[in-house]
């Protein structure tokens, strides 16, 4: 009984990977290049393909031939020659020259990657765990981009849609045709912003501005992840840029600055608990279930429950403080420059009033704007 | 030398049971030692990987959390490299540094019992690591901040371990160092010496330059977790870019203590199965020593994304490449070596040719990756996995095998299983290529290492590699029990085991007596 549930398994799974090996689009190169600096990697790359392959073949073609023809079963009888300074000589100097080859395309690369000088325009993205941060710094608007796979989808309990991992809910929008300077940064951890289309990666790092560039022609939308081990969703974290022709763009921006006007939170309103808890969770899934779990249990030893915990259900000072400052040393983040005060506020209100916890609390924003300094 | 005076003498000293192995003075056990441990830590860690690629099957998390996920590879990365290659290698060492340069033992031998036990007792707190709260360390064997500031007490627990590794490393190799340098018999000159025995003495010197530099990286960390200084705290003034400078100028000349011992092991095989002189032993000392000399600028290349200044880049793209000359040099030697031979293919020689070949490959995809513009599309991405897996496995552990199969004769004194040992061989090869190849092809398309679930495209080349992982985890049974079967009896070898083979090693008895060379024998 059990062995035939086993063989059927097994089965299914050859069949099942069979049919998959003959329908995949195996991707056997880098991915197709949409600006002129991953134009330039490619050719690199396929360059020293060639340099690698024909030294492969005159080296390895010399040392199977000798396999097969010098072999003591054929009755070959060892020479007893063991140097020969020319050859030597030779050996060295040749690969030296094939280096100077490669080294000077190269060098043209690497200066083009690095001139991040009269952008048109320029973005500062601020890596969190495990979101990014976008800033229009002329443009004045900022927003967060967090995976927008669905959690049961990651669980194998529904199917997975074709951008499965690599989807989020706000992506980065430039412009086509116009030379975008990114600076790079991070809050907690290394995180790094990569796009491989625009053969961009440039690591973020917490303290410091980095700065990187692309300039792409075709609108469309293009996908990356991020490239650092920055903790246990460092796999959920992907970057994607849309870029619009310049006039939807214009028309993406003003829309944007509508909608962030119409946003704007009045610090003093008084809130009832219904209206708190229900702002707060849209707040906690996008913020913090990452670690907590939507159900508020954490992952024990590494994240801990808020269901009943000490903290979300006791003192309400000591709760604010950690929401707004972190906790030093560990993945837990100072929320007080990412959040507005109303959203501080809603979350914490959520918190001591969600799964098991009825503190009946409700916190005001204007508490929390009393808090900032 | 009077072999059977060797033997008389051997018998007044022989302790046994358990206290022989705890107390044991001699290079002999505390090399055999050495091997036991890291053939032990080699399947711990290699079952941390087929639970990688179990995971890894398919898109989806199916067994693991991405928490343990994370401490999955950060563990089989550290034992892998601490705990398997550097102390196979230590093992090579003893056994075959006095042997073949006619010493009757180490230099310091109670120091050298010290260096192996302090090992076992590094393995206990990694391993212990996974039952704390919280697991294991999961920061990722490279252990950059902050995000290894982080973590909670394994963190503190691996920084120790690592410590304790280091002393290790260090005392092992002041006793290589000093053995080679004043224990070689009379007539062996420098220019005389075993390549392995010369690999070995470089290999040494690397790691006493690089040992103390992770010391004190680590020795940094722990003081940011728990006294409050910032040295890669940018609040505080310090910089998180620095630990990796640090680091890698470890790091870097720490690729080349993986490899270096392996080149000394491939120049002792393919000699012999050749029946052929090494090819070019003068420049293969010259390309060894610069190597290692090479090792400490390029450190910058594991570093390309970090934002360096141009100069910065290009300076470590130029000094990478670099490498590639001295590393052809020896590919060209080695192929020479064979060029004419008389060459016959046992197990020991299989493996060595798969060396060249695979491990070449791997110096391929290390060329790539120095172009800078290149490596920004790859680094961090499947293709660095392919490629260090290629020098690691099919380089640094291909040349373990190979010179496992070469000496288990002279240290067990019976002829192991050729049949088994081929078999071995086969699947071992194929199997490898079949798990890290299609991995270049993730890298280029952009998939990144170290997640636990990823796109669908990338699907049917991960559950390719899966397979060949599997199959190569299991394969690696046969060597165990290849092993085994050689210890408990098997034809008998004779002294030089092998009809080509040359050095002082194959003048002593199989098995080698346990005091070998007590009167120093005469190198014309
Ligand atoms: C059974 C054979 C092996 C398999 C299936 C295997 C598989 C893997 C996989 C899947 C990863 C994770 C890659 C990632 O997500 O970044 C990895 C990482 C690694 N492996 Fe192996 N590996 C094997 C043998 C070895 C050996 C013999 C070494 C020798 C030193 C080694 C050294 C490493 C290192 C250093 C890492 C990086 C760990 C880190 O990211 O911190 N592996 N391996
Ligand atoms: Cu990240």
């Amino acid at each position: 009984m059990k062995i035939k549930r086993i063989l059927g398994a097994a089965t299914g799974m050859v069949l099942g990977l069979a049919t998959d090996l003959a329908h995949a689009a195996y991707e056997l190169n880098l991915q197709t290049p949409e600006t002129p600096i991953a134009g330039q990697i490619y050719h690199l790359h396929t360059l020293i393909m060639y340099v690698v392959l024909a030294i492969f073949v005159v080296v390895f073609g010399a040392m199977f031939y000798s396999i097969y023809a010098h072999r003591k079963s054929r009755g070959h009888q060892a020479a007893h020659f063991h140097e020969n300074t020319t050859v030597e000589v030779i050996w060295t100097i040749i690969p030296f020259f094939i280096l100077i080859g490669m080294a000077f395309p190269a060098t043209k690369t690497v200066l083009a990657m690095k001139d991040t000088s009269s952008p048109d325009m320029t973005v500062k993205v601020t890596g969190f765990q495990w979101k990014w941060e976008y800033d229009y710094l002329q443009e004045g608007i900022h927003f967060f981009s967090n995976l927008s796979t669905p959690r049961d989808q990651i669980d194998n309990k529904v199917a997975k849609d074709a951008h499965y991992l690599l989807e989020v809910d706000h992506p980065l929008v430039v412009p086509t045709g116009k030379k975008i300077r990114m600076l790079v940064t991070a809050d907690d951890v290394i995180h790094s912003w990569s796009v491989p289309a625009f053969g961009v990666k440039q690591d973020a790092i917490p303290g410091f501005i980095r700065d990187t560039w692309f300039k792409v022609e075709k609108p469309g939308i293009y996908r990356g992840q991020c490239s650092e081990l920055c903790g246990k969703d460092h796999g959920f974290m992907p970057v994607v840029v849309e870029a619009k022709t310049p006039e939807d763009y214009a028309k993406w921006l003003a829309d944007e600055k509508a909608k962030m006007a119409a946003v704007v939170e009045d610090p003093n309103k008084v809130y009832t608990l219904d209206e708190m808890k229900s702002k707060g969770e849209k707040v906690f899934t996008s913020h913090c279930a990452a670690c907590h779990q939507a159900s508020g249990m954490g992952i024990p030893g590494a994240f801990p429950a808020l269901n009943g915990s000490k903290i979300a259900t006791g003192d309400k000072a000591a709760h604010i403080d950690r929401v707004m400052n972190g906790k030093p040393g560990t993945a837990m983040a100072a929320f007080a420059a990412q959040l507005s005060d109303t959203e501080i506020a809603a979350v914490i209100t959520y918190e001591r009033n969600a799964w098991s916890n009825h503190t009946g609390d409700v916190i005001q924003p204007s508490e929390i704007k009393a808090l900032r300094k | 030398m009077d072999a059977t005076h060797a033997h008389d003498h051997g018998h007044d000293h022989h302790p046994s049971g358990l206290m022989r192995w705890v107390k044991t003075t001699n290079h002999k056990d505390i090399g055999t030692l050495y091997l036991w441990f890291a053939l032990i830590m080699f399947f711990f860690a290699g079952s941390l990987a087929m639970m990688i690629r179990a995971e890894l099957f398919e898109p989806g998390m199916q067994f693991v959390h991405p928490e343990f996920f994370n401490q999955l590879t950060t563990m089989h990365g550290l034992i892998m490299i601490f705990g398997v290659i550097m102390p196979a290698f230590t093992g090579f060492a003893n056994w075959q540094v006095p042997l073949m340069i006619g010493a009757p033992d180490m230099a310091f031998p109670r120091m050298n019992n010290w260096s192996f036990w302090l090992l076992p007792v590094a393995a206990i707190f990694l391993i212990g690591e996974f039952f704390l709260p919280g697991g294991a360390v999961a920061g990722g064997w490279t252990m950059y901040p902050p995000l290894f500031i982080q973590g909670g007490v394994s963190y503190d627990l691996t920084i120790f371990a690592v410590h304790i590794m280091g002393a290790s490393s260090i005392m092992g190799s002041i006793n290589i160092i000093t053995t080679i340098l004043n224990m070689r018999a009379p007539g062996m000159t420098m220019m005389k010496m075993p390549m392995f025995v010369w690999t070995w003495l470089i290999t040494a010197y690397l790691l006493i330059a690089t040992m103390p530099v992770l010391a004190g990286a680590v020795t940094m960390l722990l003081t940011d977790r728990h006294f409050g200084t910032h040295f890669f705290n940018a609040a505080g003034g310090g910089d998180p870019v620095m630990f990796q400078h640090i680091f890698w100028f470890f790091g870097h000349p720490e690729v080349y203590i993986l490899i270096l011992p392996a080149f000394g092991i491939i120049s002792q095989i393919i000699p012999t199965f050749a029946r052929k002189p090494l090819f070019g032993y003068a420049s293969m000392v010259y390309a060894t020593g610069s190597i290692a000399i090479l090792s400490f600028i390029v450190w910058g290349h594991h570093m390309f994304t970090v934002g360096m200044p141009a100069a910065g880049q290009l300076f470590f793209m130029y000094s990478t490449m670099l490498i590639a000359v001295p590393t052809g040099v020896k590919v060209f030697n080695w192929v020479a070596t064979m060029w004419k031979g008389s060459m016959t293919f046992e197990t020991p020689m299989l493996f060595a040719v798969a060396f060249v070949c695979l491990f070449t490959m791997g110096g391929f995809s290390g060329l790539v990756l120095a172009i800078t513009p290149v490596d920004i599309q790859l680094q961090d991405t499947y293709y660095v996995v392919a490629h260090f897996h290629y020098v690691l496995v099919s380089g640094a552990l291909f040349s373990i095998f190979a010179g496992a199969y070469y000496w288990l004769p002279k240290w067990t004194g019976h002829m192991y299983d050729e049949k088994l040992g081929k078999l071995h061989f086969w699947l071992s090869v194929i199997s490898m290529n079949i798990l890290f190849f299609p991995m270049h092809f993730l890298g280029l398309a952009g998939m990144p290492r170290r997640v636990p679930d990823y796109a669908l495209q990338f699907t049917q080349f991960n559950q390719i590699a899966s397979i060949g992982g599997f199959i190569f985890g299991a394969s690696q049974l046969i060597f165990l029990i290849v092993v085994l079967k050689a210890v408990r009896g098997g034809a008998k070898a004779t002294d030089k085991v092998w009809e080509g083979a040359e050095g002082l090693e194959w003048t002593v008895p199989s098995p080698a007596p346990y005091h070998t060379f007590e009167t120093a024998p005469m190198v014309k």
